[in-house]
């Protein structure tokens, strides 16, 4: 249930924010990570950024679930 | 990648050698024990390690009384249950919330902030916020509670059943016939709390404590790192997730969470009443908390007959030595939590291992 996916902030309006996660839009309020900026990267978990993240870190995971993705889409077509 | 693993290979041999025995490490976390079976980790660890899923799945520790107590609510049409989709499928005594889904006052939510909409969109009812989860999720509950009150909103009755993972830990080493030697800790929640809230368990009970965050290498590399202080004798707190977790953790979300609840005692499923483990609301949010509004109550009950779930979660048994596991116990048709959640250890052996283990 703890689970968090990066996302990048591409509006920020108080603490109520716009976020990326790979092409994917959601909302998620930003009171849990007052400093954060128009850009950051934070990982949010039910709704809520609870930290920022570098990019590398989130690079990786962001690659994790393309991988993710695409190991599922292959098994789909092996399994038929 | 084929050096850090050959490195825990090493270390793992090495710890085996200074134990004597099998190694047993808990990944507290569900998550962590979902990226396990995923990675296809646990064949391929050596004979050597034991991997032990731990009580990390807020839904799997979750008493059933207390979805009896969310049940009990499920018929009244003045009231909308508001629940993460986790807790949906988890069985009570008489049902489960996704059985009564049918006459359209269960809402499944995907953050706090929805619980705040619902109040707003629908003011003659009350919303009755199912609120479980560690300290990763019990921040997004505080600033709810927070706004609901400074906006004046009545309607909204938080049941909060949030829990602590160290206190769990903790009970967990004083169980008897335990055998951990060393956990890996949860990722998120560290986020929340920070590495230094383990530090009782290294000092007192003299465990080794590294948290990890969810890619494979990561495991494998905290694994590494647990290994080698047990081979050495020194019970350290360790971090291969420095990229998200500090030492402190995230003090904006420690300090809501400690503006906003009292630490209380609580139960577990199958680790039964722990201390000062469950965050209940303070006094000030006393017109939000749903067990003073609606009379919510919790009686603690005793879990099902044949289900294995607390000795599962307890690390003392493999979910296949359940006698219903995979026979009348199914992700379709769950008996105990554990097989429900989808990070459950029942559900996560089911699903990747596929099979009755013969006796």
């Amino acid at each position: 249930m703890c689970l968090a996916v990066p996302a990048r902030i591409i509006e920020l309006k108080g603490d109520e924010a716009i976020a990326d996660v790979i092409g994917n839009r959601i909302q998620a309020k930003t009171t849990l990570v007052p400093d954060v900026k128009l850009g950051d990267i934070v990982l949010i978990h039910a709704g809520f950024a609870i930290t920022v993240l570098d990019e590398e870190e989130a690079k990786k995971i962001w690659q994790l679930l393309a991988d993710l993705d695409n190991f599922s889409k292959t098994n789909k077509r092996v399994s038929g | 990648m084929l050096e850090r693993i050959n490195e825990a290979y090493t270390q793992i041999a090495r710890a085996q050698k200074t134990l004597g025995r099998t190694v047993n490490i808990m990944e507290v976390c569900g998550t962590h024990t979902v990226t396990i079976f995923r990675a296809g980790l646990r064949s391929a660890l050596p004979e050597g390690l034991k991997l032990l899923s731990g009580p990390g799945c807020p839904v799997c520790i979750t008493d059933q009384g207390y979805i009896d107590a969310i049940l009990a609510f499920a018929d009244r049409t003045d009231i909308i249950i508001a629940t993460y989709g986790d807790m949906i499928r988890v069985p009570g005594r008489n049902g489960s919330l996704e059985q009564k889904t049918n006459r359209g006052n269960i809402k499944i939510i995907l953050s706090a902030e929805d619980v705040l909409k619902l109040a707003k969109q629908n003011p003659d009812k009350k919303i009755l916020f199912v609120a479980v989860g560690f300290e990763t999720t019990a921040p997004a509950t505080a600033v709810l509670a927070n706004e609901a009150l400074q906006q004046g909103i009545k309607n909204i009755a938080i049941f909060s059943n949030h829990k602590l993972v160290v206190p769990a830990m903790a009970s967990l080493l004083t169980t008897k016939n335990h055998r951990i030697d060393a956990f890996i800790c949860p990722g998120h929640v560290s986020v929340i709390i920070g590495c230094d809230a383990y530090l009782p368990i290294v000092e007192q009970f003299h465990k080794p404590c590294v948290v990890a965050g969810f890619e494979p290498m990561q495991i494998i590399d905290a694994i590494s790192e647990i290994c080698r202080q047990l081979a050495e004798d020194e019970p350290q707190l360790g971090s291969v997730y420095q990229a998200a977790v500090k030492p402190g953790g995230n003090e904006t979300a420690k300090k809501i969470i400690n503006d906003t609840f009292d630490i209380s005692d609580g139960y577990w499923r199958g680790l039964g009443e722990i201390k000062k483990s469950t965050l209940k609301l303070k006094e000030k949010f006393s017109s939000l908390d749903a067990e003073k509004q609606l009379g919510v109550k919790f009686i603690p009950e005793e879990d099902l007959t044949g289900c294995c779930c607390g000795e599962v979660l307890c690390g003392l048994m493999d979910p296949p030595d359940c006698g219903l596991f995979a026979t009348s116990c199914t992700p379709d048709s769950p008996v105990g939590p554990c097989m429900v959640s989808s990070e459950g250890a029942c559900a996560a052996w089911f699903k990747y291992t596929r099979k009755k283990r013969q006796k």
